[in-house]
């Protein structure tokens, strides 16, 4: 499903060049759970951002479904955004003013599904990621548990085919990492694939498959078939 | 995404901070209002000085010699065209036009009035009885000029109040014999106090017969005539007869200016409106500092919400959505701003009507519709820059930040 050509990633730093990313291919099939290991500066935020579309590889080529993304328009990658790909990052980013339904209901609202259609794909959520009782609170009103489930949900509502997770737990304490890890591997029993960024090595230890980077290179991918 | 969800959003974002928000829709309702206060004063000195006019008769023709017209720097000496005089005999003769109520011929001079030991300089009104309904005067005591032929020149005037004050102090003046010039006239009436009419403190003039007042300054010709018409329908027909009865009595030449008090009104009622324009325009600037402040606030506003900004991206908003989004907010802003803009400024023009009430400042509909049709623009056009660079930004730069 991801498949990843020779990419580079060269990021200008002042008069030097940043070599974020070197000669990395990769390819993720359909349902997997991958962790992405490696100390900090070794890449692997950069390459969880390449697959998910904020950024763009200075070389190489990126295949989502067969289809070679790399060179569409800003507008034409915000919709593989919205359509393919779930985040959920290290400080949740929910938007403060709204409530948590509201939070999880935004990629509907931006890719413009009626809102007859829109709450019930909601509330399912909610149930699912079981936080409905705090449906109508805002962000600020719930536990940092709380609001990664409510990133969660708001990484589901779109059913994409992929969920990419920097940190997830970064900012959680242990018992509740725990659930949401659980949360996030349930998700992933239901088919969906999952893609883990952390450098706690028990998490990535979980994930059936660990890619792990060193200085902007693929040291070792123990499901390597690409 | 749906319009309603874009303008959910906006509201969403503008109440969430509502400081930031009260502050620009502050400058933005400042500026409407001031723009709204500034033209209902424009037009309330436009309405005022239309009031001044209306009340002096509207039916009114004003001809007086000369003509009003630019000739080549020779003409006079070349041509050696000499303008008649107006005279009693022309005003006698439009006496005789169709629709026409009164005709008054006027005089105006300057000179001493005396009485006993007390002396004062006043402007003296030679006329007939018609000039009391013709300039609308009000009378205190006694009576008007006589109603009698014009080229008599009987010794009697009527004085204003401040002259009769001035002259009498708390002594009766009717009856009395005052000196004007080297003539005496015996005060016959008194004038109302009324103040300024058109230019002319009406309390500080005495009015004699115009036969008198003519051989008082030795002047056969007259200053001007006025003819009221009896409606404002027959105007222009009399009008164009007072022309014609003139040129057959001048040997055919138009040598006479010929005004209506309508075309007074309109040339008056131009300037106003181009006064009411220029306030218009000082109070525009106020509107794009407003726009200016927006702008600012609103660079602060995408710098602040960087996070947010690369949220919205990472979960699928295209630039052109995010561009929306703020374009929504800033016309939302200014929408609302200009609206409250102008329910002040309707306060505000209220209250100068209530401390004045001789001036009737109501705004005019097209400057409240264009202060906020100029709030809204300026609002979306500076929020362009912002909304811009809110689009640009790379939404992996922007969640890395906490």
């Amino acid at each position: 499903m991801i498949r990843l050509e020779h990419i580079h990633r060269i990021f200008p730093v002042g008069r030097e060049e940043v070599h974020a990313l070197r000669e990395v291919s990769l390819h993720i099939a359909r349902g997997e759970y991958v962790s992405i290991m490696g100390p900090s500066g070794s890449g692997k935020s950069t390459l969880l951002n390449l697959i998910g579309l904020l950024d763009r590889p200075t070389s190489g080529t990126y295949f989502l479904d067969g289809e070679d993304v790399t060179g569409l328009s800003d507008q034409q990658q915000a919709q593989v955004r919205r359509e393919k790909i779930g985040f959920v990052f290290q400080f949740f980013h929910l938007v403060p003013r709204l409530s948590a339904a509201e939070n999880v209901e935004l990629p509907m609202v931006l890719a413009g599904v009626a809102p007859t259609d829109r709450a019930p794909a909601v509330s399912r959520l909610l149930e699912e990621v079981g936080i409905s009782r705090r449906a109508l609170h805002r962000p600020d009103q719930l536990s940092g548990g709380e609001r990664q489930r409510v990133a969660i949900a708001r990484a589901m509502v779109m059913q994409p085919a992929v969920i990419l997770a920097d940190e997830p737990t970064g900012n959680l304490d242990q018992t509740t990492g725990k659930e949401v890890i659980h949360l996030l591997e349930e998700l992933n029993g239901k088919g969906m694939a999952l893609l883990l960024v952390s450098h706690d090595p028990e998490l990535a230890g979980r994930a059936r498959r660990h890619v792990s980077m060193v200085d902007g290179r693929i040291q070792s991918d123990t499901g390597a078939n690409a | 995404m749906r319009l309603r969800d874009v303008g959910r959003f906006a509201w969403r974002s503008l109440t969430g901070a509502s400081t930031r928000t009260l502050l620009m829709m502050a400058a933005m309702s400042i500026g409407v209002a001031a723009v709204v206060v500034l033209t209902s004063l424009g037009e309330g000195a436009r309405r005022y000085v239309r009031h001044q006019f209306t009340s002096l008769g509207t039916n009114l023709i004003v001809v007086f010699p000369g003509r009003a017209e630019t000739a080549g720097g020779f003409s006079s000496v070349v041509i050696g065209r000499t303008p008649h005089d107006l005279t009693l005999e022309d005003a006698l003769a439009l006496r005789r036009i169709r629709g026409v109520q009164r005709v008054t011929p006027l005089n105006v001079g300057s000179d001493e009035v005396s009485w006993m030991e007390r002396r004062r300089e006043v402007a003296i009104l030679g006329s007939t009885a018609e000039l009391l309904e013709v300039h609308s005067m009000k009378l205190a005591q006694g009576k008007f000029l006589p109603e009698e032929d014009p080229r008599r020149a009987t010794p009697v005037c009527v004085i204003g109040a401040t002259v009769r004050q001035e002259l009498f102090g708390a002594r009766s003046a009717l009856g009395e014999w005052v000196r004007i010039g080297d003539r005496r006239f015996r005060v016959v009436g008194v004038l109302a106090q009324q103040g300024q009419s058109l230019g002319l403190d009406i309390d500080e003039v005495v009015v004699i017969p115009v036969a008198s007042a003519q051989q008082l300054f030795n002047l056969p010709s007259l200053l001007r005539i006025l003819v009221e018409t009896r409606s404002r329908e027959e105007m222009a027909a009399a009008r164009r007869e007072v022309r014609r009865i003139l040129r057959e009595r001048h040997d055919g030449e138009d040598d006479v200016t010929v005004v209506t008090q309508d075309a007074v009104l309109a040339t008056f009622d131009r300037i106003l409106v181009a006064l009411t324009l220029a306030l218009a325009g000082i109070a525009t600037i106020s509107l794009g500092v407003a726009g200016i402040l927006i702008m600012n606030v609103m660079l602060i506003a995408v710098s602040q919400r960087t996070t947010e900004i690369g949220l919205l991206k990472a979960i699928g908003a295209s630039p052109a959505q995010i561009r929306l989004l703020f374009f929504a907010e800033a016309a939302l802003l200014s929408a609302v701003g200009g609206l409250v803009g102008s329910v002040l400024g309707q306060l505000g023009s209220f209250t100068i009507r209530q401390v004045y009430p001789v001036l009737p400042a109501f705004p005019p509909p097209w400057a409240v519709a264009a202060a906020v049709a100029t709030a809204v623009t300026t609002g979306i056009l500076f929020s362009l820059m912002p909304a811009q660079r809110a689009a640009r930004l790379e939404p992996a730069l922007a969640l890395s930040r906490r």
